[in-house]
């Protein structure tokens, strides 16, 4: 185990994180002025990646095929918010939990539709093909630009929501929707711009997940879950929240699988060893939410009311 | 209660009736698939029933049951493996599993409420997912082929019939025991932690407990249903506990009718009879649209369950039910 492996390690880590990071910020503001959890927001990161795939192998570049995979993921959510979720922002959590359920399969049977059941793939651009040296390391350019991009697009919406008129208000929507209302402010409407920025978000992050993972239908379910597990885990509403949780657990799963059944082999005999350590690495988020949670309910960075 | 005239008495009646004729059924027209697909309809409407429990009457929105059902199948799939046929061991198993998990979790879940819970069911059931498929020795992403049925001692499992009339006993008995909590004092005390779980707390219950009792032997049925389908399928596999099934189970529910008891077996009967019939759509008017909606018949039930959320909210058996009270 020397120090290059770990730092790699650290990066893809980063690199997970960061992706989760840019679904988690929509899906948490949106809940924070609508309380609501969109489930179908894991089917925005799907056609993202698939709008993507279908844009480069059309034009061949990679540029193009992004502002296509963002603009278009987030016209379909802005359809979809105004089309089947608007009547459910008044109703209960399990009718909202039920119907966007109902959504990603119609998105997952839409996707084996129109590109087949099995996973296409799609290359990364060329000027990002290479590798770059870090530490005296070689690391993949194109993980170590999603890294860049994904920190950057942080600190945007950073100032977005703190110096900006646009985030002040969703901030206020954040922590009390029904008085920014009654302020005069058009809340649905700002509810759907921050819906969009987070389709849009959530279609950024395929395009930079797709020549990374494969993609194929049902790809969003399980980063959604992750998802949910950051949203918790930082604290419900908090973009500040959000932006740790992903890292936090961004970490913690790709630097468990990495070095747990290593460490464990030097604590416990080989075979057993071999047979626990992957399985506990599997659960170690999920156990570090379940600590976070019976410790600090509200999450690590919840929302600072004032 | 059981006014022979209402509808409540004799609609249940009627489709556990209908129920013990399968097996009759299917041996007069030959089709003995229908055993199989009806052993599986009632295994759900086991979890249905069970899940129902804590989503309608205790206001808990669990998304993470299926993590149950995969914990039953896979005590009975992994004691097999070992060389135990030992039936009532497997079962042993299977509720133990059921219960030690459902216990550790529902002590984080329960505390919280809302949409917290729903999402932490749901990364819980997808942390049993994962371990199954990490757990290679155990066939991980394949699953596990089961050999032979449970050894229940007289009941002979091997036998699909008996199978068949072991469930339909178990669910039987399920909706019996569910009856018998929800009309004594534990059950008048979860529906009144759902309904104002503050006033509850004031007047002195202790909801944590209340809500973690009722949330473990929710769990602890669905084990059974586990055990049922591992004995079913001769199979455990970590797809048994995929986000999906829970998502299943709670359509199930809301579909028959969440605000009652026997509302999630006819859910469960409904949803799995409109994908078993999608899927072998033939009516022949246009071929290319039939072979279409085979295939993506995930599609229609997608559309479906929007559409049953948007306006059928009381489900089909609350909806009977309802209507025709005096």
């Amino acid at each position: 185990m020397t120090w290059g492996l770990v730092l790699t390690q650290v990066l893809n880590g980063l690199q997970l994180g960061i992706l989760l990071f840019l679904l988690a910020a929509g899906l948490t503001l949106v809940f924070g002025i609508m309380n609501f959890v969109n489930l179908a927001h894991g089917s925005l990161y799907m056609m993202g990646a698939y709008f993507a795939a279908a844009a480069f192998a059309a034009t061949g570049s990679f540029f193009l095929a992004a502002v296509i995979a963002i603009a278009a993921t987030m016209l379909l959510g802005l359809a979809i918010e105004r089309l089947a979720l608007t009547p459910l922002y008044s109703r209960d959590h399990l009718d909202q939990v039920l119907a966007t359920f109902g959504l990603i399969l119609v998105f997952n049977e839409i996707v084996r539709y129109a590109w087949g059941p099995a996973s296409i793939y799609m290359n990364a651009p060329e000027a990002l093909a290479g590798q770059v040296a870090l530490f005296g390391l070689n690391y993949p350019a194109y993980r170590f630009a999603i890294i860049a991009v994904g920190l950057a697009v942080a600190a945007g919406l950073y100032w977005l929501i703190n110096k900006t008129r646009l985030g002040m208000l969703i901030r206020a929507g954040a922590s009390n929707a029904e008085m920014v209302s009654a302020l005069g402010v058009d809340i649905r409407f700002l509810n759907s711009m921050v819906f969009a920025i987070g389709a849009g978000l959530a279609g950024l992050a395929g395009l930079m997940a797709g020549p990374i993972f494969s993609v194929q239908p049902g790809m969003g379910e399980p980063v959604l879950i992750l998802t949910l597990v950051v949203i918790v885990t930082g604290g419900i509403g908090s973009i500040r929240g959000a932006f740790y949780g992903a890292l936090i657990v961004g970490l913690v799963d790709t630097i468990g699988r990495a070095f747990l059944p290593v460490i464990l082999q030097a604590l416990v005999e080989r075979s057993v060893a071999q047979a626990a350590g992957p399985a506990i690495a599997s659960m170690l988020i999920y156990l570090l939410m379940a600590v976070v949670l019976a410790l600090r309910p509200q999450g690590l960075f919840p929302v600072r009311h004032g | 209660m059981a006014d022979l005239r209402s509808v409540r008495a004799w609609i249940p009646a009627l489709v556990l009736l209908g129920l013990a004729l399968v097996p009759a059924y299917a041996t007069f027209s030959g089709q003995s698939f229908h055993v199989t697909l009806f052993s599986r309809i009632m295994i759900y409407a086991l979890a249905a029933l069970a899940l129902n429990f804590v989503l309608g009457f205790g206001g808990l929105v669990s998304f993470g049951h299926a993590l149950y059902m995969g914990l039953g199948a896979y005590a009975v799939g992994i004691l097999s493996f070992h060389g135990v046929g030992n039936g009532w061991l497997h079962l042993f198993a299977a509720l133990a599993a059921g219960g030690l998990f459902a216990t550790a979790i529902g002590a984080v879940v329960v505390r919280t409420g809302g949409m917290t819970f729903i999402m932490i069911t749901l990364a819980f059931a997808q942390m049993g997912y994962f371990l199954a498929v990490s757990l290679k020795h155990y066939g991980g992403d394949d699953g596990l082929t089961i050999d032979a049925r449970s050894a229940l001692g007289v009941i002979d499992l091997a036998n699909n019939t008996t199978l068949y009339y072991t469930i339909l006993g178990s669910l039987i008995g399920a909706l019996w025991l569910f009856n018998r909590i929800l009309g004594a004092g534990f059950g008048f005390a979860l529906k009144g932690i759902k309904s104002n779980e503050r006033r509850m707390l004031a007047l002195g219950f202790p909801t944590f407990r209340y809500k973690l009792i009722a949330y473990v032997v929710s769990a602890m049925v669905c084990s059974l249903a586990g055990f049922f389908l591992a004995n079913l399928t001769k199979f455990a596999s970590p797809s048994y506990m995929q986000w999906s099934v829970s998502g299943e189970l709670i359509v199930m529910v809301v579909l028959g009718g969440m605000l009652t008891l026997f509302g999630p077996v006819i859910g469960a009967a409904v949803l799995l009879l409109l994908e078993e019939a999608l899927q072998a759509w033939k009516p022949g008017l246009y071929p290319p649209l039939e072979a279409l909606v085979n295939q993506h018949w995930q599609l229609v039930i997608g559309v479906f369950v929007i559409l049953v959320v948007l306006f059928a909210k009381r489900g089909l058996y609350g909806f009977i039910v309802q209507h025709r009270r005096p």
